[in-house]
């Protein structure tokens, strides 16, 4: 871990409530570190495995995948199968050697600017702690 | 022209919200580099008028077929610049829309170098992911003409007229037995001092009478499927016990019944029979069993109401009915509910028998309420010489998880002081308040004559109320902020002034609606200022207190705009929707049903080990897409290749 180490998030939300829970962040000029890319889909529920395998491929060091919250899915129940399969994804991360604290799961509502900027901060030190990851060059 | 596209880029200051943060010139420098850029534009505002026909020219002149513009959100401005391409004969869906200011500008204020490399970095992984857009059609539904409102308050009914007026068949689901809500329950109104009721009954009455309107009182809604234009709802029609076309409201059934029990309309106050109406106005005047106090369902004695009923009205055997209807566009009505204030220690309420809210301050002077307009004691039935109000119980108070303003109670308090200056000018009466925020038309001179009737006004919310137990009058004790003093003021009222706060089923509807709350929990708009009766779902519109505390005036007018929105939106009959939906390659498809089981909207059939979508019902969530095993499931305008390019992009230097 060097002290420059910067790193790199990629987040994926979803339109209706994460995205709009972080415009909210801005409309409220709540500040957080600028480590982190966004990436919106519809719904949480779209985002596939392999696109958070191939961030990591890619040189990630964190993950954050960001739905509405269970029972308030803007597609009824598209945030549940995101939670399974983020889950299986930590474990399949596990095996291949990567810290599962890299892929963060959190719910955030169109109305929780705060929530997400605490999120992005809380990410970006704990990637820190961390270090970079390990297949990046 | 290149397979990939000639793409146009238009990076907005937005003023200074932008170009005060970053590098604007360094960042048109980076993207005029990236591969299949042919131009880059920076503007002051790209959203106004020359913005938008910089972006027309171009696409014309040069013969650009992808737009990428770096601005605001694309919740904010998408639908904007969506049309501006197809006024220039561009796919609409050939745009993307990089968030520079909510996502970037506005939170890195302090750090210009970073959010420049940031909005750099954003734009990289648009322009890349717009190479790979494909155009999309929107699609044409029919809407129907038919409207739903929740909720039979001033700000529902209001929406109701409107619709009704021009000709749509609206369905007015309200739970209590009767339309009304809180404004039916106010003596007066300020800052006129017009009888509450007296306005209202007549729209009351017109609403129940148009032959656009149909009332379901006393029924909740269960559940709504479909989109805008074509929305099914199931509604609960819960059993009055009483023929609602037979009973004629006579009323002999309630003089005769043997039960009392406490009146809901009256806050407790007062008493009602177990078979009744709300209040003498109510619409439709039609009486219900209250089956938790009814004899003959608690007992299985008495059916005295059915004797005496000559309209033959009395059905012991009604049971719960499920309507099913079909609506264009649904308003969200609900209002609000009062804040109750048996938990706040300090002040004694429900142990004390002389503090009361000002709800129930309201029906204590009106006529028609438990004393008959006289503001008596409930300890000993006198009339009380000294009143003081507290201001902000349950609003602006953290403890309460309140933070909120309530918006009417500072001018609510003023209009019952000057009441009972009016009919009582002996009186003393007090006012303990934060700020008195007296922010409408002819607002402040309403307060300033309250001032001048002697009513005091004492800033400093009471830290504690102790009851005398011989004469249960009330001792508060305050400071007076304004002059430094410790006060101990003895009364003989206390009204504490109860905040609104969102209504017990805010949270099953917004489940229901999948519309989401705020922190507040009262309903989010689409926009706090462009658009605050939208929603976010196409075809749900909000109108009156369930957004927020508003006032009589202010609920009205967004009744008002929430059926205009409805209007416009229903007008042609037809709604172009998203095409953003999924597509199956029965080619690839395995049969295994995981899509099948996943789709919320039953949009997937699996018939002879393949799978096929009902386009009509699919929403485009994607979440079959990112489970099929064989990635036999594309999702237009999120398809694997797209978003990948994008996450490569990410991370490219």
């Amino acid at each position: 871990m060097t002290e420059d180490f910067e790193p790199q998030i990629l987040a994926f939300t979803c339109n209706w409530c994460s995205y709009a829970g972080a415009d909210l962040a801005g409309g409220s000029r709540i500040q957080y570190p600028t480590n982190i890319r966004i990436i919106r889909l519809m719904c949480s529920g779209r985002v596939d495995s392999l696109f958070i395998l191939e961030a990591f491929r890619h040189g990630a060091d964190g993950v954050l995948v960001t739905g509405c919250h269970l029972g308030d899915c803007h597609y009824v129940t598209g945030n549940m199968f995101t939670e399974f399969r983020v889950n299986l994804t930590k474990q399949a991360l596990e095996t291949v050697g990567l810290e599962p604290e890299r892929l963060r799961l959190e719910w955030i509502s169109a109305s929780e600017g705060e929530k997400f900027a605490r999120v992005v901060k809380e990410m970006v030190d704990g990637i820190r702690k961390i270090g970079k990851n390990p297949l990046r060059s | 022209m290149s397979s990939k596209g000639r793409i146009g880029v238009y990076i907005c200051h937005c003023g200074l919200n932008i170009a005060e943060v970053m590098n604007v010139n360094s960042i048109v420098e980076y993207t005029a580099s990236l591969p299949n850029v042919f131009i880059t534009r920076d503007y002051r505002y790209v959203c106004s008028d020359p913005g938008q026909a910089l972006i027309k020219n171009d696409i014309k002149e040069n013969d650009l077929d992808r737009i990428v513009v770096a601005s605001c959100s694309p919740r904010m401005h998408e639908t904007t610049f969506r049309r501006v391409l197809e006024e220039a004969d561009l796919n609409p869906y050939m745009l993307e829309m990089v968030n520079i200011r909510e996502q970037c500008s506005w939170v890195h204020i302090g750090e210009p170098e970073k959010a420049t490399e940031k909005a750099k970095s954003l734009i990289r992984m648009a322009v890349v992911r717009t190479t790979l857009l494909k155009p999309l059609k929107m699609e044409e539904v029919t809407t129907l003409h038919s409207v739903m409102i929740i909720g039979g308050g001033i700000a529902g009914l209001q929406a109701a007229l409107d619709l009704a007026n021009q000709n749509h068949k609206v369905f007015l689901v309200e739970k209590e037995p009767s339309v009304g809500g809180h404004m039916a329950q106010l003596d007066k109104t300020f800052p006129t001092m017009d009888c509450s009721i007296c306005i209202f009954a007549p729209k009351m009455v017109d609403a129940g009478k148009n032959s656009n309107i149909t009332l379901l009182t006393y029924s909740e809604v269960q559940e709504v499927s479909g989109i805008v234009g074509n929305f099914h709802v199931k509604i609960r029609k819960k059993p009055r016990f009483v023929d609602q076309i037979k009973c004629v409201g006579c009323g002999i059934c309630a003089t005769k019944c043997p039960v009392k029990c406490t009146s809901k309309f009256d806050v407790g106050l007062g008493v009602r029979k177990a078979i009744y109406v709300p209040f003498p106005q109510a619409i439709p005047l039609v009486y219900t069993i209250d089956k938790k106090h009814c004899l003959y369902f608690t007992k299985n004695v008495c059916k005295i109401c059915e004797k005496f009923c000559e309209a033959d009205a009395i059905d012991f055997n009604q049971e719960l009915e499920i309507i099913e209807l079909d609506v264009g566009a649904i308003i969200v009505a609900t209002g609000f509910d009062c804040y109750d204030p048996s938990e706040l220690g300090e002040y004694g309420y429900g142990t004390f028998s002389n503090i009361v809210t000002s709800l129930q301050m309201e029906r204590l002077m009106n006529a028609s309420g438990p004393t008959g307009g006289k503001i008596l004691r409930q300890s000993d039935r006198e009339k009380p010489k000294r009143i003081a109000f507290i201001q902000c119980v349950g609003s602006r108070d953290k403890r309460t998880g309140n933070v909120h303003c309530s918006n009417a109670c500072c001018l609510n308090s003023i209009k019952l002081a000057r009441q009972i200056k009016e009919k009582h000018p002996e009186s003393e009466v007090y006012v303990f308040y934060n700020d008195i925020r007296a922010f409408g038309r002819r607002f402040e001179e309403f307060y300033s004559k309250a001032r001048e009737d002697w009513v005091n006004f004492i800033k400093g919310i009471p830290s504690e109320i102790k009851e005398d137990p011989l004469t249960k009058n009330l001792i508060i004790f305050a400071e007076d902020v304004l002059s430094g003093y410790l006060l101990e003021v003895e009364v003989d009222l206390v009204v504490l002034a109860v905040g609104m706060i969102p209504p017990e089923s805010a949270k099953e509807l917004s489940r229901i609606l999948h519309i989401p709350r705020g922190t507040d929990g009262f309903f989010l708009e689409a926009h706090p200022k462009l658009r605050p009766v939208g929603t976010n779902t196409a075809g749900i519109f909000l109108a009156g207190a369930c957004q927020g505390p508003k006032e009589i005036p202010e609920s009205i007018a967004q009744g008002k705009a929430a059926a205009s929105s409805v209007a416009n939106l229903l007008f042609t009959g037809k709604v172009m929707i998203e095409s953003m939906i999924a597509s199956i390659d029965q080619d690839l498809c395995i049969g295994c049903g995981l899509c099948e089981e996943s789709c919320p909207y039953v949009a997937i059939i699996l018939a002879d080990r393949k799978a096929s979508l009902e386009e009509a019902l699919c929403k485009g969530c994607g979440t079959c897409g990112s489970l099929c095993p064989e990635h036999a499931i594309t999702m237009k305008h999120f398809t694997d290749k797209q978003v990948k390019a994008q996450i490569l992009a990410a991370f490219e230097r």
